[in-house]
């Protein structure tokens, strides 16, 4: 049956040539390279649920009086973005099961790129010539933010519209062009009735096929460049070695992909996520406390509590606070990772291309700058939840902020030093050795002799 | 059938077993408990083949590719540079009309980029401004006029001009203290609620330490010094809304808030 099927594509395209050497592709065996895997297969769990909640979800701003299931919001206005958010989750069958599998989805999906995003760095797979894959890969990694984002801002609840209007006084501090993003992207000043609509086309439309272009690409050059591999017997800077793609390959990706949807229905069925008619609807006059964003705004959300209280007035102009925080910091991240690739070939003079992966020790000042950056992004995350940690140790939330603001200062250029230095131990012994393992033996002089065991 | 068979056996009767429960659960009601965990024991079974099938029964063998697609071999690239550069060089020969090209298609760009402007109006202005005017008088989210007899000392509300309930950027927080306090209408003050940070309404208030509190970012305002910051990120005070004691014993605006309301912006002063 597969026999003549293939053949009779093979009689109209001639694909025989490429499906013989796509099915004995090699693809190396490593825990860690099944990482990306994981993103991809949260993204097809996130379009075919998303796909489903679309067909109920009304991106309305207009304001009705609710009555449905949830009797304690009845009488209450909410727009109709909330209210079809509400009826999505308790009237349509199945609908708050695929609703949570969403949202968990899209957690594991920006979660999934983060630890990727560190495999790679981390093992050096990003030089020569993988710097174009490393740079999509970020353009995935802000395009995953954004797509989380602007999904968890649609339901139009107290926690969504909050979020929103701290994301328009950020684009409000930007210098010269900041009162005027503010109004093309809302519609008008914040809160607007077209702000709704602009998100949900966004988040539905533009955000996914972007992403799906970027994947297609990503995966594209991974295909053409081959996968890289650790050191080795056999293994060079010249090939690749690994099991075939057809059959266990795939065997292995395919389970990846069921163990990928396994969980997240596992999730959604068990750890309610997001409970909207909790939160309350959105109104300008009310706010939640305490109240966290989704996990991958958090650092953001810390940065913007731990930045300065310093606004600079220049000729009959102001750039606010929330720039410091919220603008240049994340730019200023962005523009060293981003070109890192080229920046650590121009520190280390090497421009060779490499096939095989470096262990972490082996690159002291790269993993140690790798370090620091996880340390900083630590410490702006866990200042997003300052004030839950308040409330749980009755220390007050201000001596809080104040140790998060140290700990982002000094902790970053320590964590550095120290890893730098253990990193550089590891490499001067060659790796991690075990002790060895001795057997001590009274002989007839009194003394020990000392027999060393395998 | 050895034991690794019976065992892929097992789990693919359990995926099937997990559809049927999904369909049961969806059909008795849909509970997303019980729809939730036959879903993942449909998917688990399913995966637990997959895997099993790969590592037990699949063998276990390694190929060995050669990277040899890139770079392509010298003369083939040495030969495309050539091309391209005697390509270029004839193609560019007129230097004035490149020049002009490029002007031209950048006024394409910058004449598709103009209908941008069609997304949203300038409303500078009510950035500036609110809907506070004098003589409104405040009313609650309800509707309700403010009295002076109606808040005891350490108590807040949350006001409007009247017409214009639910405004965000009018929102204001009416604060009772004691009556000889300087400076007040009565012992009333009334702040804008809209954070000078970024924008949360300042819904706390700390009574015993007179002041008020921005649950998003933590910044504290101190209502009897002109809603100065006393901590946290904000930069400038909570614009404070000037108020009096109307005649007929209702609150009344003397006015817009002095300065803008709300987070900085560059064409603020």
């Amino acid at each position: 049956m597969i026999e003549r099927l293939v053949l009779w594509f093979d009689d109209r395209l001639g694909a025989a040539p490429f499906l013989r050497h796509a099915l004995r592709k090699a693809f190396p065996d490593h825990w860690s390279f099944m990482l990306g895997e994981i993103n991809l297969y949260a993204f097809i769990v996130l379009v075919a649920t998303g796909t489903f909640l679309a067909f109920f979800f009304d991106p309305n701003a207009s304001e009705i009086a609710y009555h449905g299931p949830y009797a304690l919001l009845d009488g209450e206005m909410v727009s109709r973005a909330y209210a079809s958010a509400l009826d999505l989750s308790f009237k349509v069958d199945g609908g708050l099961l695929i609703r949570q599998i969403h949202h968990w989805a899209a957690l594991v999906f920006v979660a999934g790129i983060v630890v990727h995003m560190g495999r790679v760095f981390f093992t050096g797979a990003f030089r020569k010539p993988r710097e174009i894959n490393w740079v999509v890969g970020m353009m995935l990694f802000m395009l995953a933010m954004l797509a989380g984002f602007t999904g968890y801002s649609l339901p139009d609840d107290l926690l969504s519209g909050t979020g929103l209007r701290i994301a328009d006084s950020v684009l409000l501090s930007v210098p010269v062009v900041g009162t005027w993003a503010s109004m093309l992207i809302f519609g008008g000043i914040f809160p607007t009735a077209r702000m709704i609509p602009r998100l949900f086309f966004t988040h539905v439309f533009i955000l996914p096929a972007l992403i799906a272009a970027a994947i297609a690409v990503h995966l594209a050059i991974l295909w053409r460049q081959k996968h890289s591999q650790f050191p080795g017997p056999g293994r060079t800077e010249r090939n690749v070695v690994g099991s075939p793609m057809f059959p266990r390959y795939a065997l292995k990706s395919i389970g990846l992909m069921l163990a990928v949807a396994c969980v997240l229905a596992a999730l959604g069925a068990l750890v309610q996520i997001n409970p909207i008619w909790i939160w309350g609807p959105y109104h300008p006059w009310q706010v939640l406390s305490p109240a966290q964003p989704d996990w991958y705004v958090g650092w953001i959300e810390g940065a913007l509590r731990l930045g300065p209280p310093l606004a600079i007035h220049l000729w009959g102009h102001t750039v606010p606070s929330p720039f410091w925080a919220g603008v240049l910091l994340p730019l200023l991240l962005f523009a060293v990772v981003l070109p890192w690739p080229w920046i650590e070939a121009a520190l280390s003079g090497d421009r060779a291309p490499h096939q095989l992966l470096n262990v972490p020790r082996d690159v002291p000042v790269r993993t140690a700058f790798g370090v620091a950056i996880f340390v900083l992004a630590l410490g702006l995350t866990l200042a997003g939840s300052d004030d839950v940690a308040a409330r749980y140790t009755h220390v007050p939330v201000t001596d809080f902020t104040r140790f998060y603001q140290y700990f982002c200062l000094l902790g970053p250029p320590i964590a550095f030093g120290i890893a730098y230095a253990v990193a550089s131990e590891l490499r001067a012994k060659g790796g991690v050795h075990k002790a060895k393992r001795v057997r001590l033996r009274r002989n007839a002089r009194g003394g020990f002799d000392a027999e060393e065991l395998t | 059938m050895n034991s690794r068979e019976r065992a892929i056996a097992g789990a693919l009767i359990v995926a099937m077993f997990g559809s049927l429960g999904f369909v049961a659960a969806y059909a008795t009601g849909g509970d997303r408990l019980y729809e939730g965990i036959a879903l993942a024991a449909a998917f688990g079974g399913l995966c637990a083949t997959a895997i099993g099938w790969a590592f037990w029964i699949v063998p276990d063998e390694q190929v060995a590719d050669a990277i040899e697609e890139y770079p392509s071999p010298p003369e083939v690239r040495g030969a495309l540079a050539g091309e391209l550069r005697t390509d270029l060089r004839e193609v560019s020969r007129p230097r004035a009309l490149v020049r002009l090209l490029y002007v031209a298609a950048g006024c394409v760009v910058a004449a598709l980029l103009v209908p941008i402007r069609s997304l949203g109006p300038n409303d500078q202005g009510r950035l500036f401004h609110t809907r506070w005017k004098r003589g409104d008088r405040l009313v609650r989210e309800d509707g309700s006029a403010v009295r002076a007899a109606d808040l005891n000392v350490g108590s807040i509300v949350t006001v409007f001009p009247e017409g214009w309930l639910g405004d965000a950027q009018s929102q204001a927080a009416l604060i009772r203290v004691p009556s000889d306090t300087p400076g007040t209408a009565q012992g009333y003050l009334a702040y804008s609620r809209v954070c000078t940070h970024a924008g949360c309404p300042v819904a706390l208030y700390r009574a015993s330490a007179k002041q008020l509190l921005c649950p998003c970012h933590q910044s504290v305002f101190d209502v009897l010094r002109d809603g100065a910051v006393v901590s946290g990120p904000a930069d400038h005070a909570l614009p404070r809304l000037p108020i009096e004691v109307a005649a007929d014993g209702t609150l009344r605006a003397l006015g817009d808030f002095p300065v803008p309301v709300g987070p900085g912006f560059w064409e603020r002063a």
